[in-house]
């Protein structure tokens, strides 16, 4: 359980909370208006937040059916898409590696919303199945589902199966995720 | 070769987490817009000024 003040622990969220906004709206426009709606949200709502329960959570939920009930009320099925999401690397693809991840990221973004959102959930952001399924609104057995599809899609979209590809795969993420400029 | 399998099935599940964790750290670095300081400053603000008046 965090010691800090709640709202001062809301700060400590906004990276991932934008990281999540990006990722799940694919447009920095957008992701930077549900950001503000969230935070705007969730600081009024702060006596709502349980104590030692999981902030980010409730963030991500905030923000997710924010957007959802927007696009609902656009009466929008497909997002508008600035590529924010692929755009995000700085400079051009100069290696293996590069190419790889730019690759990567333009397949995820053609995911289905609750796809994406799966993948972010579980694969990115750690939560367990049962969390992430809380914060959808779905059983936990629906969102194992969504995200076995999700890779599926990926692995198709990919060409992972090939073991080529996958030979190469290997070596271009070790190359990336091995950096030690960059994060693990 | 349901083992063969499966241990590719666990390679390819690994890349994509991998790529994903990556992806995602590199988002949460993207710069924090201006709007979003500038709101958390008012909300600051507004708190001091409710604290103040009581």
């Amino acid at each position: 359980m965090s010691d800090l003040d709640p709202k001062d622990e809301l700060v400590t969220h906004l990276p991932a909370l934008r990281a999540f906004a990006l990722s799940l709206t694919r447009n920095r426009a957008t992701a930077d208006d549900m950001m503000q709606d969230a935070v705007l949200k969730a600081w009024s709502n702060m006596d709502k937040y349980k104590p030692g329960t999981n902030m980010r959570a409730w963030l991500f939920t905030i923000l997710r059916n924010n957007y959802y009930s927007s696009r609902r009320k656009l009466n929008r099925e497909v997002a508008d898409i600035d590529n924010a999401f692929s755009d995000t690397l700085s400079v051009k693809p100069d290696h293996d590696g590069r190419l790889q991840m730019m690759d990567f990221k333009v397949a995820f973004q053609q995911l289905a919303d609750e796809h994406r959102e799966a993948l972010i959930l579980v694969g990115a952001s750690g939560f367990s199945y049962d969390d992430a399924a809380e914060m959808c609104g779905v059983a936990t057995g629906t969102m194992k589902s969504r995200v076995n599809r999700a890779r599926a899609k990926l692995t198709e979209l990919l060409q992972l199966n090939d073991d080529d590809v996958l030979e190469l795969t290997d070596a271009a993420t070790m190359a990336v995720v091995g950096s030690p400029n960059l994060p693990s | 070769m349901t083992s063969d399998n499966d241990h590719k099935q666990q390679r390819i599940d690994h890349f994509i987490d991998q790529n994903l964790k990556k992806v995602f750290s590199e988002l949460e670095q993207d710069k924090m817009p201006d709007e979003i300081i500038d709101l958390l400053s008012v909300l600051r603000a507004q708190d001091e000024e409710l604290k103040a008046k009581k």
